[in-house]
């Protein structure tokens, strides 16, 4: 299981050939209190850079873009009722959907956790 | 109890002033429902004795269930209210970005003269000579102080503005064969609707970085231009309070690439009278009435931002506008050629046409330019006073209107940008800009504008100061509590995001009451 960054804050957690996507806890404390998710639908085909979702928080609303090319499988519904889920746990709890990769190589060219650190510090 | 001629009850209901607390001075303000009932009239009016409607069916069923309340309960509840807000009339609004420079009382008294506040836009024209004809002064200065060849009176705000100038632009290449430009360069350091009226127009945004010293990087820009690209939406002065020093060399570039340059006049109030728009190659700018020419904003008034266009983008204007014709000034009210269409109903906002002629008339051409200074001067010399207490991003160079500052000044101190302007609202001053522009950390943007003294200058300083200097000495308690006197403490943001209550809905008891 590896994770990968994107330099606009987005980590993918690597599951066989599912990713899971959401946004890091350096952006949710940038953003701070996040008060409304919208979801991608499921089946939605992305390119990478492709805008999937939109997190908006207190400060801000900021679109959350694929890190890989692939297919919307699933979304964390629980985000709906209960946004401030990104802000508690962003790495497990407040991950945002997953996505079927369509190009594993498309994975290596991401951050991974040192140089993703390197870019926050 | 009295009655009036329905047998309905006058005057205030019983609950009225049940829910009024606070203080004397500082009530705690209830709803319009909640002093007034359904069951009570404010007025005295005889019944109505038409018999049959004559609206075929479309008459309302329900009654309109409005509280009633007399002139004097409705005046007195919107009086209390103001005194529960600030407001450039009570007090400095150093607002970055926003310009909120006082509103002389003259553009009030002319906005309320009868030939001017009591016409219809359906009056024939020969009827309204002299209010086409304050159209046609106020457009002519417009162009005057900017050197373009049209101008748009009727955008209704800055953005709306954006709109219209991003749509002559489409147009213009439309019409040449050019449609096939799908990119707007936006600067990082523009204002954030340029990227949302692009998006609007369905335009790819592509932003421009900016260099270390917040303005546009000219090289950056060449690199970015291509024959996709439409145009450039630039900010100048730019939201970092600083003026592009390359724009002409920018406006060069974009032109030979075919595009255009669409610039952002929301900072117009800084170089109005002293630089001209068009002497840089702009091609549509839109202007903010309230911001530059001190018509009221901020709750206190409606927008207004007319547009200027360059000789290229001059056919495309879209109506009304005001012609000189056989029988004097006519208003040209149906597009020929390729002139866009009407924008907004009627023709715009009279009121702010009015307030705006009346500001440049009174300060003349030297004046204006005289105004920009001192908003220019004011600024700096917040910054120059500031700088050894406050941190500023990008180093000595003088700013324009605006004074900006970053949050490295409070690092460690446990006092925020939010905490800091909060504390500012108990020292009697809005809070300035925050967060923006997003090219500098927990930003913090002043602007006085020229309305403000020296004294009054020197106090506001005097207090960021003895701020500063109490977030550094370890007092953040009174910064994250603040603010303290304001008649609200601090809000729950995210509550009020995550569960906002849009509606007032009636009390139980009294529902009960009524059954």
């Amino acid at each position: 299981m590896t994770t990968r960054f994107t330099p606009d804050h987005e980590y993918i957690r690597v599951e066989g050939s599912t990713g899971i996507v959401g946004i890091t806890n350096y952006a949710q404390e940038a953003l701070g209190d996040i008060v409304f998710v919208e979801l991608p639908s499921v089946g939605k085909v992305l390119k990478k850079g492709d805008e999937a979702a939109v997190v908006e928080s207190v400060k801000a609303a900021s679109e959350i873009y694929a890190p890989v090319a692939g297919t919307v499988i699933e979304v964390n519904d629980a985000l709906s009722g209960e946004p401030g889920l990104i802000n508690a746990d962003p790495e497990a709890g407040g991950w945002i959907y997953k996505i079927a990769i369509a190009e594993a190589g498309e994975i290596d060219s991401l951050l991974d956790a040192t140089a993703y650190a390197d870019l926050t510090k | 109890m009295s009655m009036n001629n329905q047998g309905r009850p006058t005057g205030i209901g019983t609950s009225s002033f049940a829910s009024s607390t606070g203080s004397a001075l500082l009530p705690n303000e209830p709803l319009l429902f909640e002093i007034g009932d359904t069951e009570h009239s404010g007025v005295d009016l005889p019944d109505v004795t038409i018999s049959g409607s004559r609206l075929g069916g479309f008459e309302r069923r329900m009654p309109l269930d409005l509280a009633g309340l007399t002139e004097p309960e409705a005046m007195r509840h919107y009086v209390r209210l103001s005194r529960l807000n600030h407001s450039i009339d009570s007090g400095m609004y150093p607002l970055g970005s926003c310009t909120m420079k006082h509103n002389p009382r003259l553009n009030e008294k002319m906005a309320r003269l009868p030939g001017f506040a009591d016409i219809h836009p359906l009056q024939p024209a020969s009827t309204v000579q002299g209010a086409l004809e304050l159209m046609e002064q106020l457009s002519h200065w417009l162009m005057t102080l900017t050197n373009t060849a049209a101008v748009a009176l009727t955008p209704k705000a800055g953005a709306h503005g954006e709109l219209l100038g991003m749509m002559a632009i489409k147009a213009a290449q439309e019409a040449a064969g050019q449609g096939h430009r799908r990119i707007v360069l936006v600067p990082e350091s523009a204002h954030g609707t340029n990227p949302a009226t692009a998006a609007f127009l369905g335009y790819t945004v592509k932003a421009i970085p900016a260099r270390s010293d917040g303005t546009v990087d000219v090289q950056a820009v060449r690199d970015a231009l291509s024959p996709e690209v439409a145009a450039i939406m630039l900010t100048n002065p730019n939201t970092c309070g600083l003026f592009e020093p390359d724009v002409i060399e920018i406006a060069e570039a974009v032109h030979e690439a075919g595009a255009f340059f669409y610039c952002d006049g929301a900072n117009f109030n800084a170089i109005m009278g002293v630089v001209r728009p068009g002497d840089l190659g702009i091609d549509a700018m839109h202007i903010n009435l309230h911001k530059t020419f001190s018509t009221p904003h901020g709750g206190g008034g409606p927008g207004a931002g007319p547009v200027v266009l360059s000789q290229a983008l001059a056919p495309f204007a879209p109506v009304p506008f005001v012609r000189k014709g056989a029988k004097g000034l006519e208003l040209v009210e149906h597009a020929q050629g390729e002139a866009l269409g009407r924008i907004t109903a009627f023709q715009g906002q009279m009121g702010m046409y009015v307030r705006a002629l009346t500001y440049m008339l009174s300060h003349g051409g030297d004046g204006l330019a005289q105004a920009a200074q001192d908003a220019v001067l004011n600024a700096n010399y917040i910054k120059a006073r500031l700088a050894h207490a406050f941190s500023v991003p990008f180093g000595d160079c003088p700013t324009m209107h605006e004074a900006l500052f970053d949050d490295s000044f409070l690092a460690g101190t446990g006092v925020t940008t939010l905490d800091f302007a909060k504390a500012l609202i108990d020292e009697g001053f809005h809070p300035m800009t925050m967060y923006f522009p997003l090219v500098v950390h927990g930003a913090m943007l002043i602007e006085p504008t020229e309305s403000e003294s020296k004294q009054t200058l020197d106090h506001f300083c005097a207090v960021m100061e003895e701020l500063a200097a109490d977030a550094k000495a370890g007092n953040a308690e009174r910064f994250t509590s603040a603010p303290l006197k304001a008649p609200r403490r601090r809000l729950d943001e995210t509550r009020a995001a995550r569960s906002p209550i849009l509606k007032w809905e009636r009390p139980e008891e009294t529902l009960k009451a009524a059954e």
